[in-house]
């Protein structure tokens, strides 16, 4: 039993050269950049939607089409807009933040791998 | 339709035996030949790392697809109908917070459990302490309520009515759960929750199918006779609910509006914070997989719960609200008795068989979680003070699986007819609560320390039980655990809305009330690791 090829271990100071450097920092501040608004979004987004259906009964009774209301649309809409930002942050992460990270890993444990 | 008296069982309980029995066959026969080099503390806790993400994906959406969550959710919008559907997308929305908060960097960080990545930085032996502690109790609350829940189920699928019967089944559950962890470790566990998941959806998938043929497709069709079957009801209380809008279940006074509030923020922090969730991140290679894998389980678990609503509205159509409330297992009962109208004894067999199986892999990921949480945790860091072989990790793991498979047996007898139904949602609100803030300020706030981390779990942790001892769900109500007596307190049957940001603060101010400024060293490490991966626990070479 043995793992894949070992890389060379980092040292602490090559970890506190490359935090401060400025490609991590680009990859850093491009991740939050993504994910704390997005996160921000859809947790306000739920929570309008919880507080709706908390106390604006009538408001989600509005029928829309046959027996389709308001309520039934935001519900279903919170399905929807969880798949369109999972869909939004595998391309943002695939294109944005894997080249980045891999360049750094590369960087750091040599192209041992 | 003799079969369908009101509180008689339906179908014919040896089907349901049956293919029950065969899934357990093909289950241990998997799990057996997965289980041939378990040996390593990497192949008994994490597989190897070995799993793909779509693996993974499926995996995670079998843990997490409890039989609360298909029989409660599907039953829930059968008689409540809105509300039940209003549940259901909590633990939806819930997995952006894995998928865009945690996932990825848990799993460059961490090795084999959650206590890894908040003490990765910090004092290692009170926060492994804390997070093991809260791990614990999460998994056990989590562990009772899907045992107690098999005892209904026994009674509604099996046709045991006595208690001796059920306890039998409910300790043959929890053997099987033992044999499933002890031999399969987290690579036998993983297929069988991968085996249960392709099931479950396929089967609701199937369900799902033939109910909006008997309606035309059109779901409106669906919701229009859903309204008339429940407005038709002779049950009492039943006929004037408005199921296709909110407030059915929650509507009444502020407090259980509040009450629904307060639900909907523990589902939606708390499953990024459940300790067995948590540790499905590493049974992959990579953080790229890992993502994969939250965008399998995003995939599967929306499209489940899609098909619940359809279900549950079916339900209330086809079955009708007064039948089910006269079932044996209450409203849980409507999916079974949905699949029985719609397919018989043969689908009706499939679906219990499949909500068997349900909660032998919730159990089987539940325990193997604690046991690894005791082991790397409690044993070999806080006790042992990491001077154990991985050997020694693995046997105390394995020695604990069977002590907690006991002792969820006896609990589960115990609970058993008890109203436990709020510790599912209980263990949601602490992991909320007492895991997913110093989870995300250790990943993301860089002057988080060690005191910052204690107050948030323990601070967590025990407000969050305070509350619930105190409320409505323990005493005091007629749906209480205890109706006889009356000590509670605090109004609302969920915590969370109150333990949550006093989690999320109480990390702030013991943080920033300690002169404690970490190691910067460690703290580079642990940013650089969780955002690129360098120095990452690698797969294990075959």
């Amino acid at each position: 039993m043995s793992t894949t090829d070992l890389p060379k271990a980092p040292s602490a100071q090559d970890f506190l050269d490359m935090q401060a450097s400025p490609e991590f920092q680009d990859l850093r501040n491009r991740l939050r950049r993504f994910v704390f608004p997005m996160t921000a979004f859809f947790l306000i987004w739920y929570a309008t939607y919880v507080l709706l259906g908390a106390f604006a009964h009538d408001f989600m009774a509005i029928q829309v089409f046959g027996n389709v209301n308001v309520g039934l649309l935001i519900g279903l809409g919170q399905f929807l807009t969880t798949f369109v930002i999972t869909g939004l942050y595998v391309r943002f992460a695939n294109r944005e933040l894997d080249p980045r990270a891999a360049a750094i890993r590369a960087e750091m444990e040599g192209n041992a791998r | 339709m003799s079969v369908l008296a009101a509180g008689a069982t339906v179908g014919n309980p040896l089907a349901n035996i049956g293919i029950f029995a065969l899934f357990v066959v093909i289950t241990l026969f998997v799990v057996i030949r997965a289980s041939r080099n378990n040996q390593t503390a990497d192949q008994f806790f994490t597989g190897g790392r070995s799993f793909s993400g779509p693996q993974n994906g499926i995996a995670i959406a079998g843990d997490y697809l409890s039989a609360a969550s298909f029989l409660g959710i599907a039953g829930a919008i059968a008689v409540y109908g809105y509300d039940g559907f209003l549940y259901s997308i909590g633990f939806l929305v819930a997995w952006l917070v894995a998928l865009l908060l945690v996932a990825e960097l848990l799993r460059n960080t961490g090795r084999f459990t959650m206590a890894d990545v908040l003490s990765f930085r910090l004092k290692q032996r009170p926060v492994r302490m804390a997070a093991a502690t809260s791990t614990l109790t999460v998994s056990l609350f989590y562990l009772l309520a899907q045992m107690a829940g098999a005892g209904g189920l026994v009674a509604l699928l099996l046709d045991v009515k006595s208690k001796g019967g059920q306890s039998i089944v409910i300790a043959v559950v929890g053997v099987l759960m033992i044999v499933y962890v002890l031999v399969g470790g987290m690579k036998g566990t993983t297929w069988v929750q991968i085996i249960k998941a392709v099931l479950l959806i396929s089967g609701a998938a199937i369900m799902t199918v033939m109910v909006l043929a008997n309606f035309g497709f059109n779901f409106s069709e669906i919701l229009g006779s859903a309204q008339s079957a429940i407005s038709d009801a002779t049950t009492k209380g039943v006929a004037d609910r408005n199921v296709l809008a909110p407030g059915a279940q929650y509507g009444g006074s502020t407090e259980s509006k509040i009450n629904l509030l307060s639900l909907g923020l523990a589902l939606v922090l708390g499953t990024a914070g459940l300790p067995h969730v948590l540790m499905r991140f590493y049974t992959v290679p990579t953080a790229k997989e890992a993502r994969r894998s939250v965008v399998w389980a995003i995939a599967l678990i929306g499209a489940f719960y899609l098909f619940t609503l359809v279900l549950g509205y079916g339900a209330a159509a086809l079955v009708g609200p007064d039948r089910i409330l006269a079932a044996a297992g209450g409203q849980n009962s409507a999916a079974p008795l949905l699949a029985f109208e719609l397919g018989g004894v043969i689908l009706l067999g499939i679906i219990s068989a499949v909500a068997f199986a349900t909660i032998l892999a919730v159990v089987a990921g539940l325990t193997i979680t604690a046991s690894a949480s005791f082991a790397h945790d409690i044993y070999a860091s806080v006790w042992k003070r990491g001077d154990v072989t991985e050997e020694q990790q693995v046997k105390v793991s394995r020695i604990t699986a069977v002590v907690l498979g006991i002792f969820a047996i006896g609990l589960g007898i115990l609970a058993n007819g008890q109203n436990v139904a709020f510790l599912v949602a209980l263990a949601f609100a602490i992991a909320a609560a007492a895991n997913l803030p110093t989870i995300v300020y250790s990943l993301y706030w860089k002057r988080f320390n060690t005191r910052g981390a204690l107050w948030s779990m323990y601070g967590g942790l025990i407000s969050t039980l305070v509350l619930i001892v105190f409320s409505p769900a323990v005493s005091g109500a007629k749906t209480a655990m205890i109706p006889s007596v009356d000590f509670a307190f605090f109004p609302l049957a969920n915590p969370g809305i109150v333990s949550i940001p006093l989690a999320f603060i109480l990390g702030i101010i013991g943080t920033v009330t300690s002169s404690d400024r970490g190691d910067a060293a460690l703290n580079a490490e642990m940013e650089v690791r969780s955002l690129t991966g360098v120095g990452a626990e690698k797969a294990v070479a075959h």
